[in-house]
This record gives structure tokens, sequence and C-alpha cells, in this order.
């Protein structure tokens, strides 16, 4: 069998020439010497030094991470709850009803995420801006958590709980020294999805927003209407580089850790 | 099938004949219902303190929810367990001082073994220099010491269960529970962990409570055995006691290879039944206490080695049935004969090979007597 036959190879380059074509020319044009973006007059870093030296884009970038972080890390906590729920307490009454509704909102359209959530904000009277954006972000990225971590508990060995229970641990401590340790990876992984689907976040940010709490996307976003500036193309590829480089190697090293853990895991609980 | 009475301490260890002895734990009436399920059904049942209690059943028999219940991961729906002069009702599994080995061995995995044995010890905050004394008491019971460092997925199967072994005794449990120990190891190492474990504790003198499904193994390791069928005891008696005198068909059926004759009471006299078992036969003599009615169905048990087989006709023996030599069982030490009576019942009698394969005289389609004394077979009336 060949494996690069001319069918898989144009299937090939057609599929990723779709899928990052726009984006190497994002960054090719982002060295542009020239202020027109579409006309190509020479190799320059001018822009991403302009980049740095504008004030408005390190705010954004500062409330990015922020709200990142600590939505994330909220998240992750929320998320792990619930997916302990979810997988220990056995079948009660409505169990289906709510690990659907933890899944549900992966699947909502952002528009009515965001709509619903200024709707909420606005007859709560709470003031737009950093927290609502957070809690916003908290909301919608808390279920990706809850399904990563699942994953994970769903194949963990429920008798090295019970083994700690019988050697003394109450059902906290257990979960602290055992089960935590054990799907830690998971949650690790939990966590830095929670924070990228945050970074990303365009149109909940916008809603859930007010004056002073601008995100990346959302400063991005508006300067675009403006008119295409090749300061925006070095912003835009620097925030590429930082999430795939970051996600990149989170997920090489949580994956392997998690591989490591499971197959521990299980040559411990079995016996050959 | 070996008994191994013969191995039992020359001082006899019976305390559950001894009517002043207290039981360490007791099971009082005790039900255990899942939804509809019932799983344990008004059980009563004790074991006393130095005991190695077998509790042997197939599966979904109840046996390890027992267990479970001993542990906490279960409670009763009715009845009571004590431990002692305690009632075990609402005591949580950290509350107990009962330990249980898994039978997946729950070894913590991102734990040494070290780690993992010292882990009940440091629950209960105890002293580090203390921790550190017992684990390597522990390690040296059973033989780990180079491997204190290593994690349990660097460890062997055999080497494992050694470790959850350790484990499970380093709090010293007033009760052990092991379920299903050995289940993971091949056959050579679990006969040699099978003494290991009862030289431990006797060593220890501590209370054994094992959960298997294997009657071998609770033949070889057990002071009694507690023969288990859909939530209910059938039998409950030392291992040779069952073998020798079952009390039903269940109990010498999960005990070993048995011959079971169903007939009809023909006569009582004295201590010997007889029962009509097939058109045109003689009726079988069995010795028992027992005065069934005649006309009654019973059962007749015997185990095959304790058929003898002849070509010839044998003179003045109490039970002799003729048949044909249906199929051969060879497997080294022993032959199993099937011969195939009239009635198309087949017995089965076994037969030490004492000699070469070629002397043996008795071969497939031949005539044959099988023949036993009444007082080698059990009368059952259930």
């Amino acid at each position: 069998m060949t494996r690069f036959n001319w069918f898989n190879t144009t299937t090939l380059t057609l599929g990723f020439a779709f899928l990052y074509l726009p984006i190497i020319l994002l960054m090719i044009y982002s060295f542009n010497e020239s202020r027109l973006v579409t006309v190509w007059a020479g190799f320059s870093t001018k822009w991403y030094q302009s980049v740095f030296f504008n004030e408005s884009f390190i705010n954004a970038a500062w409330v990015t991470l922020r709200v990142g972080f600590i939505s994330a890390s909220v998240a992750t906590v929320l998320g792990t709850m619930a997916a302990l729920v979810l997988n220990r307490a056995g079948p009660f009454h409505g169990k289906t009803l709510f690990t659907g509704m933890i899944y549900a909102p992966m699947v909502m359209p952002e528009v009515i995420t965001g709509l619903s959530l200024l709707l909420l904000f606005v007859s709560l009277d709470f003031t737009r801006g950093f927290w609502t954006v957070t809690l916003a972000h908290i909301t919608f990225s808390m279920c990706y958590a809850a399904v990563v971590v699942s994953a994970r508990l769903v194949t963990f060995e429920r008798s090295l709980e019970e083994a700690a229970l019988d050697l003394g641990c109450t059902r906290f401590s257990a979960f602290m020294q055992v089960t935590l340790p054990i799907i830690f990876p998971a949650i690790l992984a939990a966590w830095l999805l929670a924070f990228t689907l945050s970074l990303d976040d365009l149109v909940i940010a916008s809603f859930a927003s007010g004056p002073g709490a601008t995100t990346l996307p959302m400063k991005i976003y508006s300067q675009v209407r403006v008119g295409v500036s090749p300061e925006i193309n070095a912003l835009s590829s620097i925030l590429i580089a930082v999430v795939a480089v970051g996600v990149v190697t989170a997920s090489l090293v949580t994956k392997q850790a998690q591989v490591k853990r499971m197959k521990e895991e299980r040559l411990a609980i079995s016996s050959i | 099938m070996e008994t191994l009475v013969s191995t039992q301490p020359v001082c006899k260890f019976a305390p559950w004949e001894d009517p002043a002895q207290e039981p360490l734990v007791r099971f009082e009436s005790v039900t255990k219902k899942f939804g509809d399920f019932t799983a344990i059904e008004d059980l009563t049942l004790n074991i006393y303190e130095r005991e190695f209690f077998a509790l042997l059943g197939p599966s979904g028999c109840g046996k390890t929810t027992m267990m479970r219940m001993l542990a906490g991961f279960e409670y009763p729906t009715a009845g009571n367990i004590m431990l002692g002069q305690s009632n075990l009702q609402k005591a949580p599994p950290h509350k107990r001082p009962v330990n249980m080995m898994f039978q997946s061995y729950a070894l913590f995995p991102h734990m040494t073994v070290e780690q993992n044995i010292g882990f009940g010890l440091k629950q209960e905050k105890t002293p580090k220099t203390e921790i550190r004394r017992r684990v390597e008491e522990m390690l040296s019971l059973v033989q780990l010491e180079p491997f204190a460092k290593r994690k349990p997925h660097q460890l062997s199967g055999g080497q494992k269960q050694r470790v959850a072994l350790a484990r499970s005794l380093a709090k010293k449990p007033k009760l052990l529970l092991l379920d299903e120990p050995l289940g993971a190891l091949d056959r050579k190492l679990r006969e040699q962990t099978q003494f290991e474990l009862m030289n431990i504790q006797e060593q220890l003198g501590l209370t054994f409570v094992i959960v298997t499904h294997d009657q071998e193994e609770a033949m070889t390791v057990a002071s009694r055995i507690a023969v288990m069928d859909h939530g209910k005891i059938v039998q409950v008696a030392t291992p040779a006691e069952i073998y020798e005198y079952p009390n039903s068909r269940y109990s010498a059926d999960f005990l070993g290879d048995v011959n079971i004759i169903e007939g009809q009471i023909d006569v009582t006299t004295g201590e010997t039944v007889s029962l009509a078992w097939a058109e045109g036969e003689t009726p079988l003599a069995i010795s028992t206490k027992l005065r069934p009615q005649t006309g009654t169905t019973a059962w007749l048990a015997v185990r095959p080695e304790k058929l003898r087989i002849s070509k010839e006709k044998p003179e003045n023996v109490d039970n002799c049935i003729q048949g044909e030599v249906w199929d051969i069982g060879y497997t080294g030490n022993i032959s199993t004969y099937h011969v195939k009576a009239s009635n198309g019942a087949i017995l089965k009698a076994q037969v030490s090979n004492r000699e070469h394969l070629a002397d043996r005289s008795i071969t497939w389609e031949d005539n044959v007597y099988v023949y036993w004394e009444k007082g080698a077979g059990v009368f059952l009336e259930a």
C-alpha cells in the first residue's frame, strides 16, 4: 500500500492549506515593512516593536491573562467536583438530566450564552467589567473541565479509594492522598483547556465585558473594524505563537504524564 | 483431593466446639438487600479468634457482600454484626479494627512499597520512627526488604501480592479480610503462598477471613469453611467434616468430586438404610443415624476414590453395581473410570496408578463391578 499516492498527497495538501494558509499569510505580512497590509515592501520587525510600546495592547493582554488564570482555576475546581459527583454518586433521580446539563453548554451557540449572561448581569445590576467576563468564562469552560476529568475517572480503580478508607482515611483525606495525586495530570489538562478557551473567546467576552476590561481578542476585533494594520498582524502572530507553544508543550507533557500514571495504576492493580 | 488433616496441630484447635468461648465476630440474623435483590438472607454465623475462616461459594453467592459488610463498605439492611463487644452497625471503614487485602491488591501507584505499607500507620499519626520500625518488620515478614524503594509497577505479581498483605497487616488488625487473595497468581506460586499465609496467620496469632471460590484453596488454608449458596450458608464445618460428611448435595458437590445417586428409601434397619435406585437392581446400603420414612426420595453421595473397581464379581461387599467402562480419565497419578450402570447413570471410580500404564487390565467397554462399603457413602436428605 502506498501511503503517499497522488490522491492522498493532494487531499492532505489542500486540507492543510485550507487550515493554515490564512494564518501563514498573516504571519508573513506581520514582517512587512510597508504600512499597507497587502503590499510587500521588504522584511522588517518594526511592527513587533510597536506592539510592545502600545499601551492599550499591553493592557488588553494583561486583562486576558488574569481572566484566563482565574477562570481556568475556578472552572477546574468546579468541573472536577461535578465530574466526581456524576461518577461517584450511585444512580439517583435526574442523574442523566444533570449529566446532560453539564455537557449542554458545549453545544450551546456562544451568542446565546453571551446574551443570556448579559441579561443576567443587567437584571442583577452587576457593573460589567473584569469580574463579569471572568464569571462568564468560568461558566462556559467548566463543562469542558468536567468532561476531561470525567474521562479520567471512568478508568480510575475504585478499590484504591476503598483501600485508603480501609487503612484509616476519611473520605476527604482518601481523596486528597490517593485520588487527587493519581488523577492530577487530567486536572492539569482540564486547566490548560479552560485557560486556552478563555484566551480564545471573543463572543462571550464582548457580551459580558464593560469599560476598562477589554481582552486581547476584543481589542484585535475592534482594531480590525477600523482597518487592518500590520501592527495587528504582529499582535496576532504573537498570540498564535504563545497559544501554540503553550498548548503543544503542555499537552505533550500532560499526555505523557497521564499515560505513564495510567499505566502505573494498571500495573499496580493487576498482577501480571 | 488432599484434606491435609494430618498437618493440623496435635493440640486440637476447635474453639467453636467450646461453649465457653466468646466468638470474635458474630453475624446475628443479617440480611442485606440491594434494591429488590437479596444478597444475604437472615444469616447467623460465629467466627472465633485465631481462626482462618473461609467463605466459599460460586460468584454471586453473597460471600463478597459478607466481607464488604465486615470491612464497612456495605451496611446490613437488617440484623447486627458484632466484633467482640462492639456493634459494627454504624461504624465507617476507617473506624474499624479490621483491614482488608483486596483482590486487585489496590496498591497506591504513586507511592513506594514503603509508603504503601506505612500508609495506614500514617493515618493514625503514629510517630515517624515507629512507622519506620513497623514497616521494616512487615518488609521482613514478607521478605521484601530489597524492594522498599520500588513503586508497585516495578514489582512482579507475587511481590505485589506480598506488599498488599504487608500493608493490610501493618496496623495489626483484630480481623484481616482476604478477598480472593491468590486468584491472580499462577498455580505453583498460589500453592506456595497458601502455606505462607497459614504460617503468617499462625505466627501473628490473628484472625483471618478469606473469600474464595476455589475449593482446594479453602480446604488447604481454612480452619473452618462456610459453604454459601444464594445468600445462605449451606454448611459450616472443618474442611474434613464437609468433605467426609456433607449435609447436602450442594456442599458435597462443591467440595471435591462426588457420585450422587438418587433413589427411594426402601427399608431402614438399625443404622442402615437401603435405597432403591434402579429397577431390577439390589438396593444400596448406607450407614446413617437418621430415620427416614420409607418411600421418600433421598440421595447417596460417595467420593470416587472410595469406590473400588474390578473385572471379577467381588464377594461379601455391602454395595456392588455392575456396569460398562464408558470413559477413562488419566491424570498421571490417578485414573478415573467412568462406569455406566444399567439405568444409564455414570459412576466415577478413582484408582491410584501404582502400576505402569501398560500393566493395567481394565479398558474401554469392559464389563466391570464397582463396589464400596456402606460406611463409605453419605446419606443425604437434601
